[in-house]
């Protein structure tokens, strides 16, 4: 005989889990108590919030399910911001949430909240269990769910008597899930392909736009191998950084409205678009219909919903990232140079190179590229939101997938802290940093408790500038300089680090970030940077809401 | 922009109707009618659903219903030979005497059944397409509607021919 609870912890070791990031309460009792005994770790976090944040990052850098666990009510409720996190960047995580009893559902009975409701919107699929028997194969499908087709968040809503109840239960072997209504389709259609490869064949002025769905479909060496073969440069969304080395002489950065110049100005120029594993954010095009209007667009995706969602496509592909660009490549029978394209590309290069003032004041950028020759594109990046999160994609120089690890779609602040703690737990041979503003930092900083209590060796950067530096940002651009509720009184982050027994150090001269970079690097366990940077720095180039993208103020040579 | 007709077969699980219409709201696209019931296949049910919108927002809506795991397939059958039927039930003033006859004398040309009758009132039921009902409705307001209840659409295609075989 089994309770639920072991049968749900014996789910989670079969489906290969070792860490999941949880909080205890009411309802979870029978669910802490098997895991009092198991061999699962468990991350007590300091708000449910961090766990639904470090099972994020965990997935992220792995690219496994990450786990994440929480009582009923509040607790569940803690963990929605961190799904819609999940959910709006395709991550696979499963969050498990205690529910009171099945007889008090729908009673208002303590600490109930509709859970399955509230969660709708934002998770792939999710679940209320209400009898036993099902946990097992609940527990099968929903990780199935979660790390296959396009990945997502699921959600396995466990009433207490779920739990409690005991059931004669073994797991069979090997079980297929089967879903008549999810069936996602992996391989691309080959007349779409040589479609695809025609077009390339004919177009003078390629370019290919890639973005988390390469990440995530671990399909990097097969971009890399495309874009080299056929000689078209690559620009990446916010989320496909790391899917081509940054100083590959191919690579154009980011696009979109803090991307390069030379990306924006390639996108407008260009007349084909070779789209893979990117929704056309609105982050990324601007105005839409300017966005490479003269190209013409060949969509890679997983998703067939993402296809011709935003801006009609010529030749849709629904499929894996991966597998489609592989088989693009045995496909493709000639090669095509684009010698006129890829100078006019350089030219832009040269002129306008991505850029700041050196001039021995301590500006957020010589931070991020101090620590990018220290760690030599190794390590993970993770970042919170806003200026930290652009500048870091803007002057870290990335090489490999998974080491970049942000908050996307949903634009997160405090995502970054404890997804920094997930990603160490997937990669715990690497140096794992988390790039973070005043503002963004103090809406985590209780993971200060976590990090201390495990040891968990996360350096945290802080940029401070005492503003909310985006919406600063955006003050002084737009709104006349009127900074209303942006600037933050100053804290001694140092302090609060010391005082959960966390080692830190302040930097306010250039000349000391690099010694305290690699101070951080050194020590064994967390270490916390202030870095008092120049307060009223701007995030450039940038394109202003509803411009087109080539209509970019700033980061000009003048 | 015109009505269209979506045939959803659906697991039949609860809380997949609220899966279904809540993305409806939540991506901003209008029901204009719903019906749902068992279907032939013991585990599934049916969902009509008519809505408006152009013909890329249509497309939306039938790749997003077809993302929920519980949804099976998704057809709009708007293109096909179809036939669609409503069905309402309407409390409609009748006083004995002449407005009576004239009631009995209109649902009898409209082939409404009276189902009930009170001292002061009648029920009717109908079923037609909604052209049919709302002329019907139309035509009774005339005698004082009290009470009007009216189900989505539903519709089956014409021939051999299935939605679940119907592209």
């Amino acid at each position: 005989m089994k309770t639920g609870a072991k049968i749900l912890i014996e789910g989670l070791q079969r489906e290969g889990v070792e860490t999941i990031f949880g909080y205890p309460g009411g309802v979870v009792l029978p669910i802490y108590d098997e895991l009092y005994n198991s061999s699962l770790r468990h991350i007590l976090v300091r708000h449910e919030q961090a766990a639904a944040h470090a099972a994020d990052g965990f997935a992220r850098a792995s690219g496994r399910v990450g786990v994440c666990l929480a009582t009923s009510g509040p607790g569940a409720c803690n963990l929605v911001t961190g799904i819609a996190t999940a959910y709006m960047d395709s991550v696979s995580i499963v969050a498990l949430t205690g529910q009171v009893p099945t007889s008090l559902l729908g009673n208002d009975a303590f600490q109930e909240s509709d859970i399955t409701g509230i969660t709708l919107p934002i998770t792939k699929h999710n679940y209320l269990v209400k009898r036993t028997e099902e946990l097992g194969h609940v527990i099968r499908e929903a990780f199935y769910i979660s790390r296959t087709g396009r990945p997502g968040p699921v959600l396995i809503d466990l009433p207490k008597d779920v739990s409690t109840k005991e059931i004669e239960y073994e797991y069979p072997e090997s079980e297929q899930v089967n879903l008549r209504g999810y069936q996602p389709t992996y391989r691309g259609h080959t007349r779409q392909i040589d479609k695809a490869i025609e077009m390339m064949m004919e177009a003078e002025r390629p370019l290919l736009y890639v973005g988390g769905g390469v990440i995530s479909s671990n399909a990097s060496a097969e971009l890399v191998s495309l874009a080299e073969m056929m000689g078209i440069p690559v620009t990446t969304t916010l989320m496909g950084i790391g899917a081509i080395p940054c100083d590959h002489p191919l690579n154009l950065g980011m696009l979109g409205m803090h991307g390069t110049r030379y990306a924006n100005y390639a996108v407008t120029e260009s007349d084909l678009l070779i789209a893979i594993g990117v929704r056309f954010d609105d982050r990324v095009t601007g105005k839409l219909d300017t966005f490479a209007s003269q190209a013409r667009i060949i969509h890679v995706d997983i998703d067939p919903a993402e296809i011709g969602k935003n801006k009609r496509v010529d030749v849709p592909i629904v499929g894996d990232s991966k597998a489609v660009l592989q088989e693009m490549r045995e496909r493709i029978q000639k090669r095509k140079e684009y010698e006129r394209w890829l100078s006019r590309i350089r030219t832009w290069k040269e002129k306008f190179p991505m850029k700041y003032p050196r001039d021995g004041v301590l500006r957020p950028q010589f931070v991020i590229e101090q620590l990018s020759e220290l760690l030599a594109g190794e390590g993970i990046i993770v970042s919170e939101v806003g200026q930290n999160q652009m500048w870091t994609a803007q002057y870290y120089c990335f090489r490999h997938p998974r080491t970049w690890i942000t908050s996307g779609g949903l634009g997160t602040m405090g995502y970054g802290f404890p997804a920094a703690m997930g990603a160490h737990f997937a990669r715990p041979d690497q140096v794992v940093f988390d790039i973070a503003g005043d503002g963004s930092f103090q809406m985590n900083i209780q993971e200060l408790g976590t990090v201390s209590h495990y040891q968990i060796p996360v350096k945290v950067a802080i940029l401070n500038n005492r503003f909310l530096g985006m919406v600063r940002q955006w003050q002084e651009l737009f709104y006349d300089r009127r900074y209303s509720y942006t600037e933050l009184p100053a804290v001694d982050f140092v302090k609060i680090a010391n005082a959960y027994g966390i080692d830190g150090m302040r930097v306010e001269d250039t000349n000391d970030v690099r010694p305290a970079l690699q101070a951080a690097i050194e020590t064994d366990g967390p270490f916390i940077l202030d870095f008092r940077v120049e307060r009223e720095e701007n995030v450039f180039p940038m394109v202003p809401a509803g411009a087109a993208i080539n209509e970019m103020i700033g980061g000009l040579n003048e | 922009m015109k009505p269209h007709t979506l045939s959803v077969l659906v697991e039949n699980k609860p809380g997949v109707l609220s899966r279904v219409t809540g993305l409806f709201s939540r991506r901003g696209f209008n029901i204009e009618s719903l019906a749902v019931g068992t279907c032939e296949e013991p585990e599934m049910s049916r969902i009509t659903i008519v809505c408006i919108g152009d013909d890329a927002q249509i497309e939306q809506v039938m790749k997003q219903l077809n993302k929920l795991i519980d949804v099976i397939k998704v057809s709009d059958i708007t293109e096909n030979d179809r036939v669609e039927r409503e069905l309402a039930l309407i409390k409609v003033t009748a006083e004995p005497g002449s407005s009576r006859a004239e009631i009995m004398q209109i649902a009898s040309i409209f082939r409404a059944q009276i189902i009930d009758v009170g001292s002061r009132t009648v029920v009717l039921s109908v079923t037609g397409d909604t052209e049919k009902i709302d002329a019907l409705e139309k035509l009774l307001r005339q005698y004082g509607v009290k009470e009007l209840v009216r189900t989505g659409k539903i519709a089956i295609l014409r021939g051999t021919k299935t939605v679940k075989s119907a592209k």
